[in-house]
């Protein structure tokens, strides 16, 4: 007998006549943000936005027009010269850069090389009001996840309508078969003393540009 | 039903399930809690680095499950998606086991400790790699995986900060479920890097941010080139094979994206039964582990995902005492634990203590139930472990997933009573607790004890107090004094009441 | 109205004030209190010990003795929680589904909650003009959720002045025969609480469990802290000390 069964024999012995229970699970937990936190879609908004900064992210509202100017003045102000990103980032988000190399993640850079990079631009798949995330999920705009662990400096850019209120509502748009990396600011440790202190690995700095249309 | 004083006839001995890194003489051998607590109660700066963190960690998690309103039906629905999880887990497992073969990764089954180790020793021997990345586990450090790959000639590289610091010290164990280092302060953590780190100035100083920044650089050394990583994982999807890793300080993303080859091994009681039930437990862990909303970084993979981290992906699942813990129709339910550490930080006697004197594997209130439910409760240091708390009640308060630990520590110090009562010899304590119960079990034997009690007393005092009680009893007069013995009982005094109302019945 | 008296076995041989000041508090407010005879101990020791055995025949002994119908009042939270909660486990664990039922069908109150539940009364006309820290004691705050029921009692005892203690919620370290096994974690914990007792300058420390209070007061009594412990019962009843 493998181990595969002998585990799997212990389990329903264990189990004895108890086993197949349907315990029923109570769902009344809050799935949607409630009235009182965020009435409209604008407050959704803005409770990310303020999440969001609360996890030492700068947060920069913007509208689709602006979006590559902004783009060009965070890079400038990051001092972030070489970036990367995804083979299929929208064109028009770099449009505005001046006096930065900006590559393709496309053939894939090695680790070596993104760990020579200042920074990478993205977007993302879902962000959460009210924890403050962002989660990617390797899909449009964002590329593989070693693209946004490797260089110090992430922009990720987040379209209004990619916000949703609670945890219960990423969770029901995320597509669980692909990696998905959920992100609430930058890496922290608190392993000395409890004292929070830049966590060593991802990148330090994240910008997020908010379109608003 | 079986009354709880009789161990279930299901599930098999611990004994039976091999050795693990944990079992065997050593534990046997292993200090009774009381003994290792007296030890490190006299480790100042240890309670000093203790109190003040979980000070910190319970306001923390105070203000963060505040502000979830829902956090009761929150708790609620986690209990009762663990609880539906425990008693299907064979259904669940083999689903599980299903969608990530499916999505291209290979499932292993890891009876005990020694199977886990051989299995993750083979894995990492098959891609020929000497070296491989660990991030924080506790099912690793359960397993004794460290000590099993070091066998093998295979060097474990930790990239955790508090698994650095707690390795940099040969014999010194991780003493908190989420810091492993809590029990070391800034000016510890100094004095190992100057001494162990290679590289490190002489003139380091003791703030945190440049001591984690100087481990940084040793740390990341070794990530990017990487070929093999071994991680945990906080949750297991059986419906869709995904695994999740909760984390804040990165390494995890790093060792579960930039090598060719990820092992993660986690216990079955990981699994949960559909991605929506994250919904619930993504919510519960942050909180209730760190006080925050959300960690700074969480990740979800399925199988393989081509283009885009491993190429291969093994998950060992580990039963080492699991499925002995499910046949306790009771006991099951510590194991819904997902390892928040939330009943670390609010216990009086943990924060005291620190983990040490719960053994290597489980520490605080969870470890005094986890432990003795997988091992069985035949040596002293585990049957002692039920009675290291004062059932005071505040974990069960904080649990994010409901388990009424005291209710089970009660449980199982009824197993180790009926273990010794096995005994040939009676324990001084089984005698003294039987002759009490006669006394107290007949009316007339009680009132007799009482008269002889107060008598006794009057002998004993000088100038109206005790100063020292007989035997075992002298433990409590080794620090506290013992009130004025009084002239009579209750009873003896409201027989003597005049014309008592209402009177024997 | 009729009410019997559960002294609890600890009360009944070392702490008799607190029972006769329960007697007099209750006579004063106009009822009539028995105390059924038969009683002894409810089995909370052995039960939370691990004599699983020998607690099932201290609750049926205990069922028994209060089997008459009446109300039942103990100045002990720990037996109350006890008969409350424990009782159908320790049925459970006996193989006894009918102490379960007997069990059920007991009235059993704190005295705290019996005054402010049932008697509907806050101002029990007592008169007790220091200064007192209440402590709550884990059976009478988690167990029996108690609240502030205590409180709203002491607060209309007339001179007593009440002060909060710091981490009042924080277990004394008592935890029966925690004190034994564990001595010195106990000593280490009642450390703290007497240190943040002291820290409140009160004279007296209140509580609903004889068994804390002991404890806490033969700490503060072996380091001269200068503060004594009262029951509940003793303050509202004006009584004091055994």
């Amino acid at each position: 007998m493998n181990s595969r069964e002998r585990i799997l024999g212990r389990v329903r012995e264990a189990l004895g006549p108890m086993r197949g229970t349907q315990v029923p699970v109570p769902r009344d937990y809050r799935r949607r943000i409630s009235e009182r936190e965020a009435p409209t879609r604008a407050d959704v908004v803005a409770l990310f936005t303020e999440r969001v900064a609360e996890r030492r992210v700068s947060v920069r509202h913007v509208s689709a027009d602006e979006l590559a100017t902004g783009i060009a003045a965070a890079l400038w102000g990051r001092e972030a010269k070489r970036i990367i990103a995804p083979p299929d980032l929208p064109f028009g988000w770099l449009a505005g850069l001046e006096g930065v190399q900006a590559q393709a993640d496309s053939p894939p850079a090695d680790a070596g090389v993104l760990d020579t990079l200042d920074g990478v631009v993205t977007g993302c798949a879902v962000a959460i009001a009210q924890t403050g995330t962002i989660v990617l999920d390797g899909g449009r705009a964002q590329g593989r996840r070693a693209l946004t662990l490797i260089p110090p400096y992430h922009l990720c850019v987040v379209h209004a309508d990619q916000i949703v209120g609670t945890v219960p509502e990423a969770v029901a748009r995320l597509d669980p078969s692909r990696p998905l990396t959920w992100l609430s600011g930058p890496p922290a440790t608190a392993d000395i003393e409890l004292e929070r202190t830049p966590g060593l690995h991802g990148p330090q700095i994240l910008d997020v540009f908010v379109v608003e249309d | 039903m079986t009354p709880s004083f009789e161990r279930s006839s299901a599930g098999t001995t611990p004994s039976s399930q091999g050795p693990g890194a944990a079992a065997g003489p050593a534990r046997d051998r292993a200090p009774k809690f009381s003994a290792a607590a007296r030890t490190a109660l006299a480790d100042t700066r240890q309670r000093a680095n203790l109190a003040a963190a979980t000070a910190a960690l319970r306001a923390r998690r105070a203000a963060a499950t505040a502000e979830a309103d829902d956090w009761e039906r929150l708790r609620e629905a986690g209990r009762a998606i663990k609880d539906l999880t425990l008693l299907n887990l064979d259904a669940y497992l083999e689903e599980l086991e299903g969608a990530v073969t499916a999505a291209g990764g290979t499932v292993h089954w890891a009876a005990d400790a020694a199977e886990a180790g051989r299995i993750i020793t083979r894995l990492v021997r098959d891609t020929g790699e000497t070296e491989v990345l660990k991030v924080r586990s506790a099912v690793a450090q359960e397993i004794g995986l460290d000590e099993a790959l070091r066998r093998a000639g295979i060097v474990p590289r930790d990239t955790g900060l508090a698994e650095l610091i707690v390795g940099l010290e040969p014999g010194d164990r991780p003493s908190h479920m989420l810091y492993p280092a809590m029990h070391r302060n800034r000016a510890q953590v100094r004095e190992l890097f100057a001494r162990e780190l290679p590289g490190a100035p002489a003139d380091l100083p003791d703030d945190p941010e440049i001591l984690a920044e100087t481990a940084r650089a040793r740390l990341r050394e070794r990530m990017l080139p990487a070929k093999v990583a071994i991680c945990g994982a906080n949750f297991l999807v059986a419906e869709t094979g995904t695994a999740v890793l909760v984390e804040s300080e990165g390494n995890g993303r790093m060792c579960l994206t930039l090598p060719d080859t990820l092992i993660t091994v986690a216990g079955l009681e990981k699994t949960v039964p559909t991605w929506a039930d994250l919904e619930v437990f993504l919510q519960l862990l942050p909180r209730a582990a760190a006080g925050e909303r959300m960690t700074a970084a969480t990740s979800t993979w399925t199988g393989v995902t081509p283009g885009d981290g491993p190429s291969a992906f093994h998950l060992v699942l580990v039963d080492n005492g699991r499925t002995s813990a499910l046949a306790d129709e009771a006991g099951r339910a510590a194991l819904r634990c997902i390892r928040c550490s939330a009943c670390l930080d609010v216990c009086p006697v943990y924060e005291r203590t620190g983990g040490h004197p719960y053994g290597p594997v489980h520490p605080g209130p969870i470890g005094a139930v986890l432990t003795p439910l997988t091992r069985g409760v035949e040596s002293a240091a585990d049957a002692s472990l039920p009675y290291a708390s004062t059932l005071c009640g505040a974990c069960a308060d904080v649990c994010p997933v409901k388990i009424d630990i005291p209710d089970l520590l009660v449980r199982l110090r009824g197993r180790v009573v009926e273990s010794r009562r096995r005994r040939p010899v009676p324990t001084p304590e089984l005698a003294m607790m039987r002759t009490l119960a006669w006394t107290l079990g007949d009316r007339r034997r009680y009132e007799v004890a009482l008269r002889r009690g107060t008598r006794w007393a009057r002998l004993l005092s000088r100038g109206g107090r005790i100063r020292r009680l007989p035997g075992l009893l002298g433990r409590w007069t080794d620090a506290r004094d013992v009130p004025a013995p009084p002239a009579q009982s209750f009873r003896a005094w409201w027989e003597s009441r005049p014309g008592r109302p209402g009177g024997r019945r | 109205m009729r009410v019997a008296l559960f002294v609890a076995c600890f009360n009944d041989a070392l702490f008799p004030g607190t029972g006769r000041a329960v007697t007099a508090l209750l006579e004063r407010l106009g009822h009539e209190v028995v105390f059924p005879a038969d009683q002894t101990c409810c089995g909370q020791m052995h039960w939370t010990t691990g004599y699983h055995r020998e607690a099932a025949g201290l609750a049926r002994g205990f069922t028994e003795a209060f089997g008459g119908g009446d109300v039942i009042v103990t100045p002990s939270a720990s037996c109350a929680a006890t008969v409350r909660h424990a009782y159908p486990r320790i049925a459970e664990a006996a193989g006894d589904p009918g102490l379960a039922d007997t069990a059920r069908d007991l009235a059993v109150y704190e005295l705290a909650e019996f005054l402010v539940d049932v008697l509907g009364v806050t101002d029990v006309g007592a008169s007790f003009p220091h200064r007192v820290a209440y402590h709550p004691t884990c059976h009478s705050l988690r167990s029996l959720a108690l609240g502030d029921r205590p409180l709203r009692l002491l607060r209309q005892v007339k001179g007593l002045e009440l002060v909060e203690l710091p981490a009042a919620g924080e277990c004394c370290g008592f935890g029966g025969s925690f004190a034994m096994k564990n001595a010195d974690v106990s000593v280490a914990m009642v450390a703290d609480k007497v240190r943040h007792i002291r820290e409140t300058s009160a004279d007296v420390v209140c509580a609903v469990d004889n068994s804390c209070l002991a404890h806490i007061g033969g700490a503060l009594s072996r380091l001269r802290g200068g503060v004594r412990v009262a029951h509940l019962a003793e303050i509202l009843a004006g009584t004091e000390a055994t």
